[in-house]
C-alpha cells in the first residue's frame, strides 16, 4: 500500500498540485483581464468603468460569476444537446491546457518538451473546433455564419504565424520554449524581428478573435456570433477560454519576442527581480496592446480581413523568413550549425 | 515621390500608430462621468419631467376642464371628464395620464391657459408595475403639491422668453 502510494499517487497529487499552481492563478488573471479591459476601454472614453462593487469596483468580475452562475443554461430546441454543451468545454480547456509548456522561470515549467512550439501550434488550431462545433450545434444562423468566419479567419492567420514562428526558432535552433528565452539572453527577438513581431501580434489578435478582427462575434452584424444561443455557465466558459487565449497568445508572444522570464538588461536592479514577475509584467503589457488596439480601432470588413492575412501578411512573413535565414547563413550565425 | 510616401507611411503603419497614441493621450484625461444618483447633471427650467396639476395658493384648484390638452396630446394619454361642481364652477371629475403613453413633449403644458397641467423638473419615477404609471386626478395634484415650489421657480426663469 505504501509503495503503490510512493510509486502512483505521490506524483500524481505532485502533478495535480503544479497544474492547480498554474490554473488558479490563470483563472483569476481571466477574471480580472474583463476588470482591466472595462477599466481601460473607460478610460480611453473618459469614462470611470465598474467603480461600485467593493473598492475601485474590484469585485465586479466576482459579482459577474456569480451572476452567470445563478443562471439558467438554456439549450436551444433544434440544437444538437451534446455537442452544443461540449463545445464550451472544449474551447475552455483547451485554452488551459497550452499552458502545460509555458516556461516561468529557468525550469519552472510543467512540461519541458522538445516540441513545444509545435505543441501550442497544434492546441491554438485546435481552438477552432470548439467554435465550429458551437456554431454548428446551435442550429441556428448567426451562430453558424459566425463559425465559417471564425474557422476562415483563425486558419487565414494561422498560416502566417506560423511562417513568423519559423523565422524565429531559426535563430534559436531549438522547439523547447525554454531554448527559445534563454536564446534571447542578448537581444530579443523582437528588435531584430521586429517587423514579424508585428505581424505576430497582429495575427494574435486575429487568431483570438479580438478587436478589430472581431468579426466572428460582429454584434453589429452577427448578434453574437458563434456563441448567440449560449447563456449562463456555457457562456461564461466560452468568455473564460476567449480571454485565457489572449493571455496565452500575450504569453506565447512575450516568450518568442519579449525575452520571456528574461530581464530587459542583465545588470544589477533589474536582475534581482524574480523571473515570473518580468513574465507577468511583460504579459500585461502585451494584453495592454489588445485592449488598447480595442480602444482605437474599428472592426474590419471581412473582405479585408481576408486580404490583409492572405496578400499582406502571408508575402511579407514568407519574405521575412527567407531574408533572416539568409542572413543567418551568409553570416554563419545559425545556431547548432556544426550539427 | 507621393508613392514613396504613401507606401512608406502605410508600411510603417503611421495612421495606426497615430490613432493609438491619440487614445492613450485620452485614458490619461479626467473622466466626465457623473456619478449618478449621488451626483445629478444641471437641469433646464425648461426640463419637461413627470406631470404635475398645480393648484392656486388659496388651495384652489388651477384646472377648469377645458380640456384643450386632452385635444392637444398627440399620444392620447390624456383622458378627462368634467362636471359642474356644487358652487357651479366647472371642474374635472377625472384626470388621467397614462404614462406609458406619453412622450414628454409639452404640448399639455403650452395649451393650457391657467398653467395647471405642468411637466416638473422630477425625471426619477420609474415603478415596478406598468398600473402604477397610470395617473389619475390625485396622483396628479399631489405631484403638484410636492413639487410646486421648483416648478413656480422654473416657470418665473422662463417667463422672459414666452
Amino acid at each position: 500500500m505504501v509503495e503503490i502510494w510512493r510509486i502512483y499517487g505521490w506524483p500524481t497529487a505532485l502533478m495535480l498540485a503544479e497544474i492547480l499552481a498554474i490554473i488558479v492563478p490563470l483563472l483569476l488573471a481571466v477574471a480580472y483581464l474583463t476588470y482591466a479591459e472595462r477599466k481601460v476601454l473607460a478610460a480611453a472614453q473618459l469614462r470611470k468603468g465598474p467603480n461600485v462593487v467593493g473598492p475601485f469596483g474590484l469585485f465586479q468580475p466576482l459579482a459577474d460569476g456569480l451572476k452567470l452562475f445563478m443562471k439558467e443554461s438554456v439549450v436551444p430546441t433544434g440544437a444538437n444537446p451534446v455537442v452544443f454543451l461540449a463545445a464550451p468545454i472544449l474551447t475552455f480547456v483547451l485554452s488551459l491546457v497550452a499552458w502545460a509548456v509555458i516556461p516561468f522561470d529557468k525550469g519552472v515549467v510543467l512540461a519541458n518538451i522538445n516540441v513545444g512550439v509545435l505543441y501550442l501550434f497544434a492546441i491554438s488550431s485546435l481552438g477552432v473546433y470548439g467554435i465550429i462545433m458551437a456554431g454548428w450545434a446551435s442550429n441556428s444562423k448567426y451562430a453558424f455564419l459566425g463559425a465559417l468566419r471564425a474557422a476562415a479567419q483563425m486558419v487565414s492567420y494561422e498560416v502566417s504565424i506560423g511562417f513568423v514562428m519559423v523565422s524565429v526558432l531559426l535563430c534559436v535552433g531549438s522547439l523547447n520554449l525554454s531554448a527559445v528565452v534563454e536564446a534571447q539572453s542578448k537581444v530579443w527577438f523582437a528588435l531584430p524581428l521586429f517587423p514579424m513581431f508585428v505581424v505576430f501580434f497582429i495575427s494574435a489578435l486575429a487568431e483570438t478573435n479580438r478587436s478589430p478582427f472581431d468579426l466572428v462575434e460582429g454584434e453589429s452584424e452577427l448578434v453574437a456570433g458563434f456563441f448567440v444561443e449560449y447563456s449562463a455557465m456555457p457562456f461564461a466558459l466560452f468568455y473564460l477560454g476567449e480571454y485565457a487565449n489572449m493571455i496565452l497568445m500575450s504569453a506565447m508572444t512575450s516568450v518568442l519576442f519579449l525575452g520571456g522570464w528574461l530581464p530587459p538588461i542583465d545588470v544589477a536592479p533589474f536582475n534581482w527581480i524574480p523571473g515570473p514577475i518580468w513574465f507577468f509584467a511583460k504579459i500585461s503589457l502585451v494584453l495592454f496592446g489588445f485592449l488598447w488596439v480595442r480602444a482605437t480601432f474599428p472592426r474590419f470588413r471581412y473582405d479585408q480581413l481576408m486580404r490583409l492575412g492572405w496578400k499582406v501578411f502571408l508575402p511579407l512573413s514568407l519574405f521575412w523568413l527567407v531574408a533572416t535565414a539568409g542572413v543567418l547563413t551568409a553570416f554563419g550565425w545559425l545556431p547548432n550549425s556544426g550539427g | 515621390m507621393a508613392m514613396l510616401d504613401r507606401s512608406a507611411r502605410s508600411l510603417l503603419l503611421y495612421e495606426l500608430v497615430s490613432g493609438m497614441w491619440l487614445t492613450l493621450r485620452y485614458m490619461f484625461k479626467r473622466p466626465v462621468t457623473v456619478n449618478y444618483p449621488y451626483e445629478k447633471g444641471p437641469l433646464s427650467p425648461r426640463f419637461r419631467g413627470e406631470h404635475a396639476l398645480r393648484r392656486y395658493p388659496n388651495g384652489e384648484e388651477r384646472c377648469i376642464a377645458c380640456k384643450l390638452c386632452e385635444a392637444i396630446c398627440p399620444a392620447l394619454a390624456i383622458t378627462i371628464e368634467a362636471e359642474a361642481r356644487e358652487d357651479g364652477s366647472r371642474r374635472t371629475t377625472r384626470y388621467d395620464i397614462d404614462m406609458t403613453k406619453c412622450i414628454y413633449c409639452g404640448l399639455c403644458q403650452e395649451s393650457c391657459p391657467v398653467d395647471a397641467i405642468v411637466e416638473g423638473p422630477n425625471f426619477e419615477f420609474a415603478t415596478e408595475t406598468r398600473e402604477e404609471l397610470f395617473y389619475d386626478k390625485a396622483k396628479l395634484l399631489a405631484n403638484g403639491d410636492r413639487w410646486e415650489a421648483e416648478i413656480a421657480n422654473n416657470l418665473s426663469l422662463d417667463a422672459p422668453y414666452r
